[in-house]
């Protein structure tokens, strides 16, 4: 397929082969991990335990132990949630999305972002389980017999549908991210010996690379896409319903679906930028996720920020617009009510840092993107909190109106869910190929540095072979 | 594809496009090509080697068609008959609140449905030996595989593949 070679390439190196690539992505696999690995995992365990320790406590002690009060029932628990399933987008996004339109810069970043997917989906899916008081009954908002009548879960709410949403893209992002796996599990399976050949043969499924097995693939790859488009978008909108549906000012509004998408998408790229800068710097691996890769998802932060932002806006004029005194209240309140600063902290970095996106100088500047993506998880946190905390915490009867702050064990769960998903990903980022080797094989002859070097200078001598023909018909005359 | 193995003519090849240029010469000898394995899927060789659209976007499709009927039914069933329950006077069967779960339904079908298909025909599963010719296959060399048995004329094979790119042509008993 025909590439421009002004486009920037995707793969740099002035020398590049498919042996080089299945080189460059399965050594730190093969590796024994660095000490940095070992420090950040280790970090990361710790977290982990801070995590089952304020599980353990608040499964002992009762739902009490958090900061939650008759008015302002949810609080960093559904913040929580809405902000990891948020952060969850990205990765399918990538590869489903972008693989319809033909992207070709997925191919470094999906498998990774689609890891990330997966691990912010489950630390995602613990905060409503245990919202629910007695997660040892979750089986209840399953449409299973039971012995009261049946008695069956009720079909008519949002809750219930997000259960089956978040159980659904789950699941899918699992087997479309596996089935990806598959041919580079191969891969490495195949350099192996001994019991990580064992390991890997049992993972890889006995991939055998054959034409039929890829036209499959190929096939398996775009269906999976096509479905897991709409489901994507699916999974944010349902979840923009538990609030949308309800009748509370500052939820009670239609622009939530089209907006809770966007701001997922915004922060799933924030997410993915802040660990693959990292990531790309610890494993070497800056020839495949270039500057190119950070360029174009700065430019997708920087669009997706501005639909937030008009969605802010837009929410702001509709409760005026609306004249109930309620929804009007709800805002002003937002803005310049007791948590006037979390409304504040959302705006700035959710609205103003994306917008510095617009220079290209920002664009390529790995430390700026670095900075602005942890800008936005911290601004899309806040978003999910202002929605949340301010619109619940002044409600229709005065006598009622309270403040909600955070216990330690909420605190502590939330930073605990930071070890359980740095867990995971460090685990990813030692035993797996962290980038699409076979995606990446198939993008090298039309968009790496090194042939798209040799296509000009094969072009320059044809151009100078014109250039010379031009010169003698000047010449005759 | 049994248990057992075979004899096969192996032509490896460094390039992919090299690969499909002495394909088609292959062919040409009357050779029949058992199988062409490479690291990554090459665009246009299932019309070479003669392989049609594959049927799993069908089965996709019967599964998705399941999984829509078998949602929509079954919340149907539930909330209309099975227990009808009064909600906020809300009716019985509310379709437009079925659609999120019908959707979710038949997304979650047709993903489980057709990857469960494509690894039953593929014969991919735990712990599967690989079939491959080398392992070289899945980093960066090219492969034609073609069975001894229905080769034709085993030195026209060799010398074509030879002659059109391939470093290395042999024979090799091995199960694929």
């Amino acid at each position: 397929m025909y590439e421009s070679p002004l486009r920037r390439p995707l793969i740099l190196g002035k020398e590049v082969s498919y042996h080089q690539i299945t080189e460059d992505i399965s050594v730190p696999v093969e590796q024994k991990p660095t000490k940095w690995w070992y420090l950040g995992f280790f970090m990361s365990l710790s977290l982990l335990a801070l995590f089952f320790f304020a599980i353990g406590y608040l499964l002992f002690t009762g739902v009490g132990v958090w900061g939650l009060n008759k008015t302002v029932d949810w609080g960093w628990d559904i913040t929580n949630f809405v902000w990891w399933v948020g952060i969850g987008h990205a990765g399918t996004l990538i590869s489903a999305v972008l693989l319809l339109f033909r992207q070709k810069w997925r191919t470094a970043v999906n498998r990774s972002a689609e890891a990330m997917t997966i691990f912010a989906v489950i630390c995602a899916g613990i905060f409503p389980v245990l919202h629910m008081g007695r997660p040892w009954v979750i089986f209840w908002a399953l449409p299973l017999p039971n012995t009261l009548g049946s008695l069956w879960v009720n079909f008519n709410s949002p809750l219930l549908w997000d259960v089956f949403a978040i159980s659904t893209y789950f699941s899918v992002s699992l087997v479309f991210w596996y089935t990806g796996l598959l041919p580079d599990l191969a891969t490495i399976r195949d350099r192996a010996t001994g019991v990580r050949r064992k390991v890997y043969k049992w993972m890889s499924f006995g991939w055998d690379g054959s034409a039929k097995a890829w036209s499959r693939f190929e096939l398996v790859s775009l269906i999976l896409a096509g479905i897991s488009t709409p489901l994507v978008l699916s999974v944010h909108t349902i979840v923009s319903f538990d609030f949308a549906t309800s009748v509370i000012p500052g939820w009670h509004t239609t622009i939530f679906p089209p907006y809770f998408v966007a701001g997922a998408v915004f922060s799933g790229f924030a997410m993915v930028l802040t660990l693959l800068i990292v990531l790309r710097k610890a494993m070497r691996l800056e020839n495949y996720i270039t500057m190119n890769h950070i360029d174009v998802m700065g430019k997708i932060i920087m669009v997706t920020g501005s639909i937030v932002g008009s969605a802010y806006i837009t929410e702001f004029f509709m409760a005026w617009y609306s004249a109930v005194p309620f929804e009007r209240y709800a805002f002003v309140n937002r803005a310049f009510g007791p948590y006037w600063w979390a409304y504040w902290a959302m705006m700035t970095c959710n609205v103003v840092t994306p917008q510095l996106f617009w220079s290209r100088k920002v664009r390529n500047n790995v430390l700026a993107v670095f900075i602005i993506s942890i800008f936005v998880n911290i601004g899309m946190w806040f978003e999910r909190f202002v929605i949340i905390v301010t619109s619940l915490h002044r409600d229709y009867l005065p006598s009622s109106w309270s403040m909600y702050s955070p216990t330690f064990v909420e605190i502590s769960m939330y930073m605990g869910t930071f070890g359980v998903f740095f867990t995971c990903f460090f685990l990813f980022a030692k035993y797996m190929p962290v980038i699409a080797i076979a995606e990446v094989k198939s993008v090298m002859k039309t968009s790496s540095e090194h042939y798209i070097a040799k296509t000009i200078a094969k072009d320059k001598i044809e151009t100078e072979h014109l250039k010379t023909e031009a010169v003698s018909e000047n010449s005759t005359i | 594809m049994g248990s057992k193995t075979d004899k096969y003519i192996l032509g490896f090849f460094n390039d992919e496009e090299i690969l499909m240029d002495a394909l088609v010469k292959v062919k040409t000898t009357g050779a029949k090509i058992h199988e062409v394995y490479s690291p990554f899927p090459i665009h246009g060789i299932d019309d070479i080697l003669g392989y049609k659209r594959s049927r799993l976007s069908i089965a996709a499709f019967l599964f998705g068609l399941f999984g829509f009927s078998a949602g929509l039914s079954m919340q149907s069933w539930m909330m209309g008959f099975d227990w009808p329950m009064n909600v906020g006077g809300k009716p019985y069967l509310p379709w437009p609140s079925f659609v999120p779960v019908t959707f979710e339904f038949t997304i979650l079908c047709t993903a489980f449905g057709m990857v469960g298909t494509f690894f039953y025909a593929s014969k991919f599963f735990p712990g599967q030996e690989p079939r491959i010719p080398d392992p070289r296959i899945t980093d960066d060399v090219f492969c034609i595989a073609i069975k001894v048995s229905e080769a034709g004329d085993v030195n026209l094979v060799n010398s074509t593949m030879l002659n059109n790119g391939a470093f290395e042509v042999k024979t090799k008993e091995v199960r694929l």
